[in-house]
């Protein structure tokens, strides 16, 4: 294998790796605001509970994010000197950013968060908690105002095949900026939602009766039925987005070869980059035109308009279905769920088994998201301006091999041990007294729960 | 654009300022939490967790400031960024994993079945020592200039033992600040063989550099300015010989000046931090690639500049309050 493989292979799997865990704690953060705020406002010590068991969920994805992240920082320099190079002048302080507003940030008040609670007046662990979410949303920000860059660059111009920075609000917020961030917040959002929602639901399954696995499941069930409406709708809105900026990416993942008017939406196919169109296709007439022009015979544009400059069809085609596909069934799945805990107070046991079959399906659906607007954007790494291949690093291909297979197998561990350790918690509160846990030592600790009562 | 007035000169020094702070504080912060990691006592389960107590609250934010080291060598100066992290690709990735293996121990050790708590502690001494070892070889071999021949091999093996023991030390030295007892003692013991090592490991550094680099030994042997240099090594040495005394005094001090020998050990990394810094500057690369050949474009650095000013005071007020927080002797790490 050649050092452009290997290091995409390898920058690949470092960042799928990566986006697991600030995926689940972007949106995680802000729960615990909103357990750590019930708690406050009402004072009664179920809202505690669930806070005592997701903070320490936080704690553990949260730590798996920061290593993988610090491995992240690194890679750009290991294996992408030329982006560095070429692009560094943009991507640099976008980067810098992020660290100087968001990693101290979040880092820093997620000590007080954790360890804090019995050393600093409630407000301010409270606030801690508002900080550490606000900062995990801060490095999404950042970070995905110089992704959006790289696929709809604005503001800078080149000279000499260096890239240099003319107008920073232009470039911040470019064009596929603010629908990037809205899906990617959303995306977490549902990512957390479905993880709280699965688990809970395991742990009522193994017999943990108590108030507060209800409660949360209650929760996260209501916000993922809300947000997922909102998701699909902002999906739609950044895909005629990308059409707009990006339609050798759209007809990648319509898996549309040549251009035409009315373009059935398919629901199946198998795309064949040799032969340069489709098999076994199953799609429905002219729907894929009326999503993207709101006009069943709207034209457009096949990848025969992009020759050579268009991304591998096949991945990108098959992952927008995985994802698509995973949206619909976290539709369903929190519609009902919405639907018996408001009428019943609780799941059926074959939607409970489908909750906890569906802890992680926040991943699935980011990661397949994520692969259709990374690879789409290929063969460019700044779309228009800067080839992937330009930017490789000209090691010896031996060194990223010996990288690439150390990773694979520490980060196959991690996620084993990860999943595990999550699964042991969830056991583990099983046996906890509900009245044991009520901190005994200061019964009305939260000022306001006097106040409220 | 504000600081439109900083010509790219002037800008390239206070990026290579920006950067030896982060650095001299990464190695510091996260200096203390790796010697800790460093120091982990296989078989004694009560001093494990009392040493995890002691830097639990921190480990995280310490860990932050080598990104902000790195990305700043990648925004500032990138072309010494792919250089340095390209020769050095090996070494950093082992650093990585060493990072990776401890940052996550430190939560799995407290969530696991106490039948796997074990392989997890292995695991944060292991990737602890991984990390001080890769961050002191890489340190050698950029020292030598970025060669890969068998004397600068043999250097970097130097200061990958020299770093290595820099970080027990001023970690021993953390642990006689949080802890009492039984592993105070320890932690004095400790200090005092890192002490012997780290004072040997100085010296052995400091002559080998003098050898390495006729730029350097003419500034401090030869030029006029070599004389008022000299004090810093005089100091160094001082400061660890006084040290050597405190560890003997403090034991039978009854608690006062705990705090002595970690305010020691950070004087001595800054001294030695200034020594390295005077001996090559105006090179981010010593002796191949100055500050002004490879500083990027001035409109991007002055950019970054304006949140660099208003954020970077605001890093270091709240992270004294985390450490006001948490002042005093470190209790049972507990998450309510």
């Amino acid at each position: 294998m050649d050092v452009f493989l290997l290091s995409r292979l390898q920058f690949a799997l470092n960042i799928s790796f990566h986006i697991l865990f600030p995926t689940i704690t972007m949106a995680l953060g802000w729960f615990l605001f909103y357990f750590k705020f019930r708690s406050n406002l009402s004072g009664h010590p179920v809202w505690m509970r669930i806070y005592r068991f997701w903070v320490r969920v936080f704690a553990l994805t949260f730590a798996l994010g920061v290593v993988s992240g610090v491995t992240m920082s690194f890679q750009f320099g290991t294996n992408w000197p030329g982006f560095m190079e070429k692009a560094g002048n943009v991507a640099g302080p976008l980067l810098g950013y992020e660290v100087l507003t968001a990693f101290f940030l979040e880092a820093t008040f997620l000590g007080i968060m954790l360890f804090g609670m019995r050393r600093v007046p409630n407000w301010l662990h409270t606030l801690a908690t508002l900080v550490v979410a606000v900062g995990t949303t801060l490095s999404a920000f950042w970070i995905l105002s110089l992704n959006s860059w790289m696929q709809t660059p604005q503001g800078h111009e080149v000279v000499d095949g260096i890239i240099y920075a003319k107008d920073w609000s232009a470039i911040i917020f470019n064009p596929s900026f603010p629908y990037r961030f809205t899906h990617m917040m959303l995306a977490s959002g549902l990512t957390a939602s479905f993880l709280i929602a699965g688990l809970s639901a395991y742990r009522l399954s193994i017999g943990d009766d108590k108030i507060a696995p209800k409660l949360a499941l209650k929760t996260a069930t209501y916000t993922a039925a809300v947000l997922i409406p909102l998701q699909i709708f902002a999906g739609d809105l950044h895909g005629l987005n990308t059409l707009e900026h990006q339609p050798q990416k759209v007809a990648a993942m319509e898996g549309v070869w040549e251009t035409e008017k009315g373009a059935p939406l398919l629901l199946f196919a198998i795309p064949d980059e040799a032969s340069r169109d489709n098999h076994f296709e199953i799609g429905i007439p002219n729907l894929a035109s009326f999503i993207l022009t709101h006009d069943t015979a709207g034209e457009i544009k096949g990848l025969n308009e992009f020759a050579g400059e268009h991304p591998p069809v096949a991945p990108v085609f098959y992952s927008f279905r995985v994802m698509v596909g995973m949206g619909m069934l976290m539709l369903f799945s929190a519609w009902l769920g919405a639907f018996y805990l408001y009428r019943q107070g609780a799941l059926p046991d074959w939607l409970s088994k489908v909750f906890i079959g569906m802890s992680f399906s926040g991943w699935v659906a980011t990661l397949a998201g994520w692969y259709v607007t990374e690879v789409g954007r290929q063969p460019y790494l700044v779309s228009g301006v800067l080839a992937t291949k330009d930017a490789v690093t000209s090691l010896p291909p031996a060194n990223i091999a010996l990288s690439f297979s150390l990773y694979l197998v520490i980060y196959a561990v991690l996620l084993v041990a990860y999943v595990h350790t999550l699964r042991l918690m969830c056991r583990k509160s099983v046996g906890i007294e509900e009245i044991a846990r009520d901190d005994p030592e200061t019964p009305s600790r939260n000022k306001m729960d006097v106040a409220t009562k | 654009m504000p600081f439109e007035s900083l010509s790219a000169v002037t800008l390239g020094n206070i990026y290579i300022g920006l950067l030896g702070l982060a650095v001299l504080l990464y190695a510091v912060l996260d200096g203390y939490d790796l010697g800790v990691g460093v120091l982990f006592p296989p078989h004694n389960e009560q001093f494990k967790d009392d040493m995890i107590a002691s830097i639990g609250p921190y480990w995280d934010a310490n860990e932050t400031w080598l990104v902000l080291a790195v990305g700043i060598l990648l925004i500032a100066f990138p072309e010494a960024h792919s250089e340095i992290l390209q020769t050095l690709y090996l070494p950093a990735t082992f650093m990585l994993l060493g990072l990776i293996l401890r940052g996550v121990s430190f939560d799995f050790r407290a969530k696991v079945a106490q039948t796997s708590k074990p392989k997890w502690d292995t695991c944060f001494k292991y990737g602890s020592l991984l990390t001080t070892l890769s961050q002191g070889y890489m340190l050698g071999i950029w020292v030598t200039g970025l060669r890969t021949d068998i004397c600068a091999q043999g250097f970097a093996l130097l200061a990958a033992f020299g770093v290595t023991a820099a970080y027990a030390f001023i970690g021993a030295c953390w642990l006689i600040l949080k802890t009492e007892g039984e592993l105070q003692a320890k932690a004095f013991t400790w200090a005092k063989r890192c002490l012997y090592v780290l004072a040997g490991g100085i010296g052995a550094v400091s002559a080998l550099n003098l050898l390495l680099h006729s730029e350097v030994r003419a500034l401090w042997l030869d030029s006029p300015l070599g004389l008022v240099l000299m004090t810093i090594p005089v100091a160094c040495f001082g400061l660890l010989i006084l040290c050597g005394l405190v560890l003997k005094k403090l034991p039978e001090a009854e608690g006062k000046g705990e705090w002595l020998p970690f305010a020691i050990a950070l004087l001595v990394f800054v001294l030695c931090f200034g020594a390295f810094g005077v001996s090559y500057y105006p090179y981010v690369v010593p002796g191949k690639l100055t500050i002004m050949d490879a500083v990027s474009d001035a409109n991007s650095l002055r950019f970054l500049l304006v949140g660099a000013v208003v954020v970077v005071p605001c890093i270091l007020a709240y992270t004294v309050l985390v450490y006001r927080i948490f002042a005093g002797k470190s209790e049972k790490l507990s998450y309510y």
